[in-house]
């Protein structure tokens, strides 16, 4: 079932739709209900490697619906600690719990203060509204 | 700049399901209502309905219609008797494809051409340069609204009689005349119901009243995939020939359509490429346009909803177009393994 939209006060948020959840020097990414509910239902997700670096502001990997490819874009910079098998084998997972079970990779901080520059729940939806 | 795009007789439906609009060939069009898979599985498994009322209708009457279709389509004509339907090619002096179409023999000296949006005015005045006295052409695609309801259980929730594949017949749906063709584009049996324009709304309403769910054009391409229907545009072009696309056997080589003397040397010489189906043996969903290493190319490349896995067609050397032989495509700078297989993809099991 696709999840209802929602943008969780707990999260940091990105520009590009993409989300971060922080806590002791490392951050879970995934992507915002906006974006899973534009691209439709998720078949393929193209992780980092385990170990890779990913770049604020740049591609760490894709995902793409049957009709669209999307880059995921770092909201944060950091070491790629862990990939979600789970999204890999189930891509669909996105769309059902974009903020659970349907995170992308989990990554050690390289960068804490890159933190400053993310919106709080409430600045992304401003901007979800005035796009 | 922004260009006014044409809408069809059901737009304010698609709209009032919330579907998700899009360009395509000059009109805007519902890519899907709920989800591409979704809508791919109601027509593998009940019934769906597609507004295609964006496709042209050309009509040639007059005593020498059939002389000049015979001569600019490479299908065999004499095989088409009033109430059949056949699958034939519009082609160029070099064998290129202009279009691919759905030719009907409404009467004695009248057939209908059902033509894709995106080629309606090419193929149109393709048809007019080469009128000859005796035959006319007309463009009445804006007069009628066309339909597809295609599935297993279309002619059943339609209450149509079963009939063969590629034939027509006058019918009725819920008090509404329409013509009946047996022809679709998804690999199940289905039919497509033309009528007047102004009737196109309300039989959307009784096919959707029957159970047929409402599937976009996002479904019509990975069904037709599923089913190896080339795409025109995509997978055969002005610039690809019917023997390289696999097409052959729409050509009958021994009359003396547009390009023939072409496609003949083409068969004789055999190709030196071949347009392929694919599956991919890596996870990777293979896009139109990617390498294929070894001097390919993928021109239609998706995710199958049935097999979940990517799938795809494209043209590799002849050398590499048996079933079976190991490909790898460029998805993005990344190689990715997939093999030739046989047509169709998929075929739905007869339960």
């Amino acid at each position: 079932m696709p999840a209802q939209e929602s943008y969780p006060d707990d999260l940091k948020y990105h520009q590009e739709h993409d989300w971060a959840r922080v806590s002791n020097g490392e951050a879970t990414l995934g992507i915002t209900w906006f974006a899973q509910d534009a691209l439709g239902e998720l078949v393929h997700y193209e992780p980092p490697d385990v170990g890779s670096t990913i770049s604020k502001d740049e591609s760490y990997g894709e995902v793409e619906s049957v009709k669209a490819v999307s880059d995921l874009i770092a909201p944060l910079s950091g070491e790629v600690l862990e990939v979600n098998a789970k999204v890999v084998d189930a891509p669909e997972t996105v769309n059902d719990d974009p903020y659970g079970d349907g995170w992308l990779v989990r990554v050690r901080l390289a960068e804490p203060s890159e933190l400053d520059t993310l919106l709080d729940a409430a600045a992304y939806r401003a901007s979800l509204e005035n796009a | 700049m922004a260009q006014t795009l044409q809408r069809t007789p059901i737009f304010e439906r698609h709209v009032a399901l919330g579907a998700r609009m899009v360009s395509f060939a000059g009109w805007e069009m519902p890519v899907q209502y709920t989800g591409v898979i979704p809508e791919h599985r109601a027509v593998r498994g009940d019934c769906g309905v597609f507004d295609v009322s964006h496709m042209g209708e050309l009509e040639v009457e007059g005593m020498h219609a059939f002389d000049l279709l015979q001569s600019l389509l490479s299908n065999d004509l004499r095989k088409l008797d009033v109430g059949d339907a056949q699958y034939t090619l519009l082609t160029n002096d070099r064998g290129g494809i202009i279009d691919d179409l759905i030719v009907y023999r409404t009467d004695q000296h009248r057939y209908l051409l059902v033509v894709n949006a995106s080629n309606r005015d090419a193929d149109y005045r393709w048809l007019k340069d080469h009128e000859i006295r005796g035959s006319d052409v007309r463009d009445f695609s804006d007069e009628f609204g066309l339909l597809a309801v295609q599935g297993p259980r279309s002619l059943e929730r339609l209450g149509l009689p079963e009939a063969k594949s590629f034939t027509w017949t006058m019918g009725e749906v819920d008090g509404i005349e329409v013509m009946v063709n047996r022809t679709g584009y998804t690999g199940e049996k289905g039919v497509e119901l033309m009528c007047p324009a102004e009737d196109a709304a309300a039989l959307w309403d009784a096919t959707v009243a029957r159970g047929a769910t409402p599937c976009g054009l996002g479904a019509r391409d990975t069904l037709r995939l599923e089913a190896c229907y080339p795409l025109h545009g995509n997978d055969i072009t002005p610039e690809t020939d019917a023997i390289s696309a696999g097409l052959g056997w729409t050509c009958a080589l021994e009359t003396d359509f547009t390009g023939a003397d072409e496609l003949r040397r083409i068969k004789a010489d055999g190709p030196e490429r071949k347009l392929v189906p694919f599956v991919m043996t890596d996870k990777a969903i293979p896009r139109q346009g990617m390498p294929i290493a070894g001097g390919g190319i993928v021109t239609s490349g998706s995710h199958s909803p049935m097999l979940d896995v990517g799938i795809g067609m494209g043209y590799v050397p002849a050398a590499n177009a048996e079933a079976g032989t190991e490909l790898t495509i460029d998805v993005r700078g990344r190689p990715r393994g997939a093999r030739v297989v046989k047509k169709p993809i998929y075929q739905r099991k007869e339960s």
